[in-house]
């Protein structure tokens, strides 16, 4: 793998654009700043089209000999199914608001990662292709052919955006960068250039259970070891059913929180909150990836990996969905479930069944997020919670993008932590860089591949140069997010940026505080670290203790 | 000659190369040509071609709604929502007009402007921290110039209509209040100006800005600095018969044109440049004027949950169904307790 630079490298970062113009610069592709082609197979599982082996750094990316008639007519037939297009390729005045507004530009300083020049890579090409001033005069209207090293620049950068949508935020129009990113990855899939961390993925998520490719019966084997867990932990064996019909509700979570720490914890949280609720909820191994990487290179793919979920909710005959702590996830259900696959009349209006509370506002798409379902149960005082289980973690939230500015989440969590923490325990990051100003992680949108590390700690710079500041003001000790790339991906970026950051899933802050009439005295939270006024940790409260 | 230079030279050779056609065409007696055929023939193609892209756009559907949020959204009845929340992240149509308002009337959008600043602290473990601060200054230029562009139009009025409206007269008494000059200064053409001024040289001197600009962001803002010039030039400065100029105008928008003489080559380069922008609006980005009212991240609430969104082009996909799983898994499926539809043999064996 290629040698990362340290932060103070990284750090000195140019942002003055180079003398030579845009149009004119090639992108360097040294490891560290690239995605790996895929292996042809995941493309063959899925159908998708143009499987070979290839390589990003080689001259020849042996493409299909038609490839630029495949991307022109499929830029045509996008022009003329997405308004949104159109408009974003005609109506910017290139004013520049969005361009410190990129992580990838502030941490890159590469002009092209300014969304409006990031857009202009593919508008270039429909202007000389499908407007008559571009078709004319070219350069000089913006114009310019679509060459194979066009493409290569567009590969560059439409995974250097994570469609995190910060910048449609302060754009006066509204022109929403993710939007063309998104469409920019279906033109390139359509000749056959994906990337190996995303295929894998989507092909694994298609056939297997959830996008790490696991097998119905090591997925169980998983979700039993975290009910065990709980037990070694609390004295509560939270009971567990699979795949089980007649269920009221069908849960189902990102693999992140079933594949790896921190995620995992956040999944012995979920189960904790499930028993001590008696919830009569089942899950799935067929709809069992609540993350969606298809929607990554394409509406379609995204579209053919989140039909699982109502397939499955109606073929185990339950009311309604409950939805776990992810980003990208509760995007596509808030934006493009309900109009890819509704109206799910099988379902019923999501109640419930300890509150009555009717979530109105989910009343086509059948599904609750985990996070309002819980501060409605605390909001009515059904909880019996302990927050002093917490008082080991100074902690901060970090929004995710796709909650935050695709669907608007930002109350739920708190309330969440406001009752699980103890007060003077919770610390807000600066406004600029919170709620609907988030900062992506860096790593979104398919992007947390190994291979990309140079990259993805650039993108995550503004984030971690927010943690960092409470940090050091507070003693922040744990970074709080509802997303589980956020879990898989800012452990890496806050061992690079701001050593000694945790990072936690709400719920599992939420298992650590549940009391429970029978369990056991709880001495260490569900990573097995020391409460507070147990043992030697009474001396070191609210400092963090490594594992 | 590089990017910048290329792209500047070009916009700003047009708007000379045009001042010198309306200057040349009259002097050589063309007044029928720029006073009346070319005014008609850019409301033409203004009108049409500002219709014609409209369609182009509507043409393509919204198939999915995809609101930009910037607020809490509408979830659980106890978790309140402030107008402003109400606005930023709108959950039906009067609270989404409300959103489109603020951002079409008050720029809602670039209000929001930050500026991001990467300070170098070398004896700091990362050797530098990002800052950010309000940047409320391309909001003030854009709100000026727009909103001054916009007094400047309606002031117009008074060339079109005898007598002019009320509210036009009146118009011209607020925007002139201040009085230090014969005839009365309008400040909107003096705004205008420095306005347009500003969004230019900010283009010109910010080094990213410079970079990605092209002729088309220089062209429309040297041709509106210089519509306002020689509109300012010719209120105070190189006077033209008024009677004269009004009486050519009412000419044009009752439909019974006629050459009016004796008016100065001015007022003819002035009517020339303006036409040229009426018939360039709808081929350039200022079409993001009728844009913004489309833009499907703003004028869209975020109900999806609670409201079904059409895809009018929606179709059925290929996916994995639950059948295909469990015959790729059954026998370890049931061996781990796992429920299945269909048995496998080794039960049935058993049984």
């Amino acid at each position: 793998m290629a040698k990362v630079p340290t932060p103070k490298e990284l750090t000195r970062i140019n942002y003055r654009p180079p003398a030579k113009s845009w149009m004119d610069t090639k992108p360097e592709f040294r490891p560290g700043v690239y995605l790996n082609a895929p292996s042809p197979k995941w493309l063959e599982m899925i159908g998708y089209p143009y499987p070979r082996k290839w390589s990003v750094p080689d001259e020849d990316w042996h493409l299909p000999p038609d490839w630029k008639e495949i991307i022109l007519a499929g830029m045509e037939d996008r022009l003329k199914r997405f308004r949104t297009l159109k408009l974003f390729f005609d109506i910017c005045v290139r004013c520049g608001a969005c361009a410190d507004k990129c992580h990838y530009f502030l941490g890159s300083g590469d002009p092209k990662n300014m969304p409006v020049l990031r857009a202009e890579l593919l508008r270039s090409v429909y202007r000389r292709y499908f407007k008559t001033a571009g078709k004319l005069l070219g350069e000089v209207a913006g114009a310019r052919d679509l060459t194979e090293d066009v493409l290569k620049e567009w590969f560059f950068y439409l995974y250097q955006c994570t469609e995190c949508r910060r910048c449609s935020l302060f754009c006066p129009y509204g022109i929403d960068m993710a939007e063309m990113t998104i469409l920019g990855r279906e033109l390139l899939s359509s000749v056959g250039i994906n990337i190996e961390w995303v295929m894998a993925s989507v092909a694994s998520c298609y056939e297997k259970v959830g996008h790490i490719g696991a097998t119905p019966h090591a997925y169980k084997d998983m979700i039993d070891f975290f009910a065990e867990e709980c037990e070694r932990i609390t004295g509560i064996l939270p009971e567990v059913t699979y795949n089980r019909k007649g269920a009221e509700i069908l849960f189902i979570a990102p693999s992140g929180d079933y594949f790896a720490d921190p995620g995992t914890y956040t999944y012995m949280g979920y189960l904790l909150l499930f028993q001590y609720l008696g919830l009569d909820y089942t899950i799935s191994t067929y709809a069992a990836e609540g993350g969606n990487f298809g929607y990554f290179i394409s509406h379609e793919m995204g579209k053919r990996l989140n039909a699982k979920f109502y397939e499955e909710a109606k073929r185990l005959g339950v009311k309604w969905i409950l939805g776990g702590e992810c980003g990208h996830m509760w995007r596509v259900c808030n934006q493009y479930m309900t109009t890819w696959h509704g109206p799910a009349t099988f379902l019923e209006v999501p109640k419930s069944p300890i509150t009555g509370t009717v979530f109105e506002h989910a009343r086509e798409h059948k599904m609750v997020h985990i996070c309002e379902f819980t501060a409605d149960l605390i909001h009515h005082g059904k909880l019996k919670l302990d927050p002093q289980r917490n008082a080991h973690l100074k902690l901060t939230f970090h929004d995710s993008c796709n909650t935050s500015r695709a669907m608007g989440i930002f109350e739920e969590p708190r309330y969440i932590i406001r009752h699980v923490l103890p007060e003077g325990h919770f610390f807000e990051m600066p406004p600029n860089t919170i709620r609907e100003k988030t900062f992506c992680c860096g790593s979104g949108s398919g992007v947390n591949a190994d291979e990309y590390l140079e990259m993805r700690m650039r993108g995550g710079f503004p984030r971690a140069n927010a943690v960092r500041y409470v940090h050091d003001k507070y003693g922040v000790n744990h970074l709080g997010c509802i997303c589980a790339i956020d879990r898989a991906v800012l452990p890496t970026l806050m061992a690079y940026w701001v050593p000694g950051m945790e990072i936690t899933g709400i719920h599992e802050l939420v298992g650590n505080a549940l009391v429970f009439d029978d369990e056991i005295e709880r001495t260490t939270d569900l990573r097995d670290r020391d409460l507070v006024g147990v043992g030697k940790a009474e001396e070191a409260e609210g400092e963090a203790e490594d594992e | 000659m590089d990017f910048f230079k290329r792209h500047f030279s070009v916009a700003f050779l047009a708007v000379i190369g045009l001042v010198v056609i309306a200057f040349i065409g009259v002097k050589a007696n063309l007044q029928l040509l720029f006073g009346v055929v070319i005014p008609y023939l850019a409301i033409l193609i203004f009108i049409e071609g500002l219709v014609y892209q409209i369609i182009r756009w509507l043409r393509s559907p919204v198939p999915f709604r995809i609101p930009t949020t910037a607020g809490q959204q509408r979830s659980l009845g106890w978790i309140s929502r402030d107008l402003g929340e109400k606005l930023d992240n709108p959950a039906n149509t009067m609270q989404t007009l409300g959103r489109m308002a603020l951002e079409i009337l008050a720029f809602r959008s670039l209000f929001r402007n930050l500026r991001a600043e990467l300070r170098e602290m070398p004896e700091t473990y990362a050797g530098g921290k990002l800052v950010y601060w309000s940047y409320k200054w391309l909001w003030l230029g854009a709100i000026a110039f727009h909103y001054a562009f916009l007094v400047v139009l309606l002031r117009h009025l008074r060339f079109v209509t005898e007598p002019a409206p009320a509210f036009v007269n009146l118009l011209g008494e607020v925007d002139g209040f201040i009085q230090f000059y014969v005839p009365t200064v309008y400040l909107s053409g003096i705004v205008l100006v420095v306005a347009g001024l500003y969004l230019l040289l900010r283009r010109i001197y910010t080094p990213t800005l410079r970079y990605i600009s092209l002729a088309a962001d220089y062209f429309p803002l040297l041709l509106i600095i210089s519509i306002a010039t020689t509109g300012i030039l010719m209120r105070y400065f190189i006077k033209v018969d008024i009677t004269a100029v009004k009486e050519l105008v009412i000419g044009l928008a009752t439909f019974k044109p006629k050459v009016v003489p004796g008016i100065g080559v001015i007022l003819y380069i002035h009517l020339f440049l303006v036409c040229v922008l009426f018939a360039y609006f709808p081929f350039s980005k200022l079409m993001h004027m009728p844009g913004v009212f489309l833009s499907p991240t703003r004028n869209l609430p975020n109900n999806n949950r609670a409201v079904m969104h059409v895809n009018p082009w929606n179709y059925p996909v290929k996916f994995h169904p639950y059948l295909e799983h469990e015959a790729a898994y059954r026998e370890a499926m049931y061996e781990a307790g796992l429920p299945v539809e269909i048995l496998p043999e080794s039960a049935e064996k058993e049984e």
